[in-house]
């Protein structure tokens, strides 16, 4: 029963040892807090960097497998391990600083792009009381820290004097700050209903998962996500067709691994961002209470799943232009959210005698009222769509392209 | 001296070498990076003072918005940047007098004040209380709507210019 116990509660358990450990050893317990810190912080950072090589390889194999081809095969077993070759490459490549360059700024950026990116995993919640810290203004934490990556982007493009990277640094401003509205807003329908920004708090808030709540705040939240951790279809910053590689032109070896390095950490925090907002974080059908050493590897799991949304999104859409882009945030996004925004603050509002039932019969409103505003919409857009088939524009283009 | 005090002395130290960084360095793009750590430093000030939804507001706010427009606002413009641009025009006096007077009435206040400070700890559910005293009617109601209708009449006005005819 004893070693159950043990196994079932692993993680705990595993904080517990460490901390006896290093009791026993006589520190005093400052030193033996700042020590647990110290490995934790370690533990958050490995996690976040080991994302890039796990999904690297998933991301190559899945949207090879999606446009038809095998992908990356040559490397044992079946091409997964190609991602250690490519760091090997990139360790060895020449560190080219341009001439004309900021020299001091360009080599700032790509520290300061991975910070921002790794400080995040602080408030992520990986299971019960597993989380770096558990802060009550979390998810604004986490808002506010991603801000800084826009910073590295312009520092990096300044930092390159090159024309293609400034023409980037001005798409950045204009793209990430647009998708910022609509995230917070989706996130701020989310708050109102969990009553806490704690991001253990939300998980625990969610008896039903909240992409089934509110659908809306769910997808709205997704495309923002895409937008943000500048992914295609949204990749408008590096669109290599139009701006080569855009702010990371001008860097090459480590230091474009950098970069490389901080898209993978956000896209994979971001997904651990979404999953704990909209599907129900660690919670897996009472799993989480039955065996709390398999939390870890829920989040793994849900996350993965939507990375590999993402993927499909990538492999599915063409890069957008860049006004649609901009314009599809604040025409459509943001006036969808907000409607999301509002009808949360009625739902939460609707009076409930039995609170074991508040959040069925609050959450069955939102949800009912949130499958009213899409049809709306695709009733809306449809009918949008029909007008603009019989625009004298429109139609001279179908014409020229029979 | 305890813990705290060191991250005082720590985090004031980063607030006002970014300051100076911002009045004193003659790369405009430089000076926007030291005002923006300073305002991360404020914010870690803020979070010093456990005042985190202050902190988390002044990086999002401060930071993510404002010092952002005027990084962008200083790329744009590329005359700023040659090296033919004066640092100093012809209103030099008025201006230094200015900020002569305002640094006198600052100190003057910063000696004047009795500083008063709080014994209780900060309550658990701050957060929750500001957001309710936000939104009461006998708190502050009236400020929060006035400020957010201000705010749409500028957003509604920069629609307007932005509009093409």
């Amino acid at each position: 029963m004893g070693f159950w116990n043990f196994v079932l509660n692993f993680w705990t358990e595993l904080g517990a040892w460490v901390g006896n450990v290093l009791s026993g050893w006589g520190l005093p317990p400052w030193a033996v807090n700042l020590i647990a810190d110290v490995l934790g912080v370690l533990v958050l950072v490995v996690i976040g960097v080991a994302a890039v090589l796990i999904f690297t390889p998933m991301e190559r194999k899945v949207i090879a497998r999606m446009q038809d081809r095998p992908g990356p095969n040559r490397v044992w077993p079946y091409g997964l391990l190609q991602a250690i070759p490519d760091a090997i490459k990139m360790l060895t490549k020449e560190d080219i600083v341009p001439e004309k360059a900021d020299r001091q700024l360009h080599m700032l950026a790509p520290i300061l792009v991975v910070i921002p990116s790794l400080l995040v995993y602080a408030v992520l919640p990986w299971g019960p009381r597993i989380i770096g810290q558990d802060l009550n203004v979390g998810v604004l934490y986490i808002v506010a820290i991603s801000t800084i990556h826009i910073l590295a982007v312009l520092i990096a493009a300044w930092g390159s004097d090159n024309k293609f990277a400034l023409l980037s640094a001005f798409r950045v401003v204009n793209q990430l700050l647009a998708y910022e509205v609509p995230m917070i807003l989706s996130i701020l329908a989310v708050v109102l209903f969990t009553k806490t920004m704690s991001t253990q708090g939300i998980v625990e808030a969610q008896t039903l998962p909240y992409f089934l709540v509110m659908p809306i705040a769910g997808f709205v939240f997704l495309v923002c996500a895409l937008a943000e951790t500048n992914r295609s279809p949204n990749d408008l910053l590096e669109a290599d067709s139009e701006l080569v590689a855009g702010y990371m032109v001008e860097y090459s070896g480590m230091k474009f691994a950098m970069f490389f390095i901080a898209e993978y950490v956000n896209m994979f925090a971001s997904a651990i961002l979404l999953s704990t907002l909209f599907l129900g974080g660690y919670k897996f059908f009472g799993l989480e209470n039955a065996a709390p050493v398999l939390t870890p590897f829920i989040v793994f799991g849900k996350a993965s799943f939507v990375i590999f949304l993402m993927l499909w999104f990538r492999a599915t859409f063409p890069r957008m232009r860049f006004d649609h882009l901009v314009g599809f945030s604040w025409k459509f996004l943001v006036p969808l959210s907000l409607v999301n925004l509002i009808l949360a603050g009625i739902a939460v509002k609707i009076p409930v005698a039995d609170p074991r039932w508040e959040p069925w019969v609050q959450g069955g409103v939102m949800a009912i009222a949130s499958l009213v505003i899409i049809a709306a919409t695709a009733w809306i857009l449809n009918r949008t769509a029909r007008k603009l088939e019989g625009a004298p524009a429109l139609k001279r283009i179908v014409a020229a392209e029979r | 001296m305890n813990v705290s005090q060191g991250v005082f002395i720590l985090l004031s130290a980063v607030v006002l070498i970014g300051a100076a960084g911002v009045v004193l360095h003659r790369n405009l793009f430089r000076a926007a990076l030291f005002l923006i750590l300073s305002f991360v430093g404020v914010s870690g000030l803020y979070i010093l003072l456990e005042a985190e939804l202050l902190a988390m507001v002044q990086l999002l706010l401060y930071v993510g918005a404002i010092a952002i427009l005027i990084v962008f606002a200083i790329m744009v413009s590329r005359q700023l940047m040659s090296p033919q641009f004066r640092d100093r025009n012809e209103q030099w006096v008025g201006g230094l007098l200015v900020a002569v007077v305002l640094f006198a009435v600052l100190a003057f206040i910063l000696l004047q004040v009795n500083w008063p400070t709080a014994e209780a700890a900060v309550p658990e559910d701050a957060i929750a209380q500001l957001g309710q005293a936000l939104v009461e009617g006998d708190q502050f109601v009236l400020p929060f709507e006035v400020a957010s209708v201000l705010l749409m009449v500028a957003l509604v006005g920069a629609v307007i210019i932005a509009r093409e005819k």
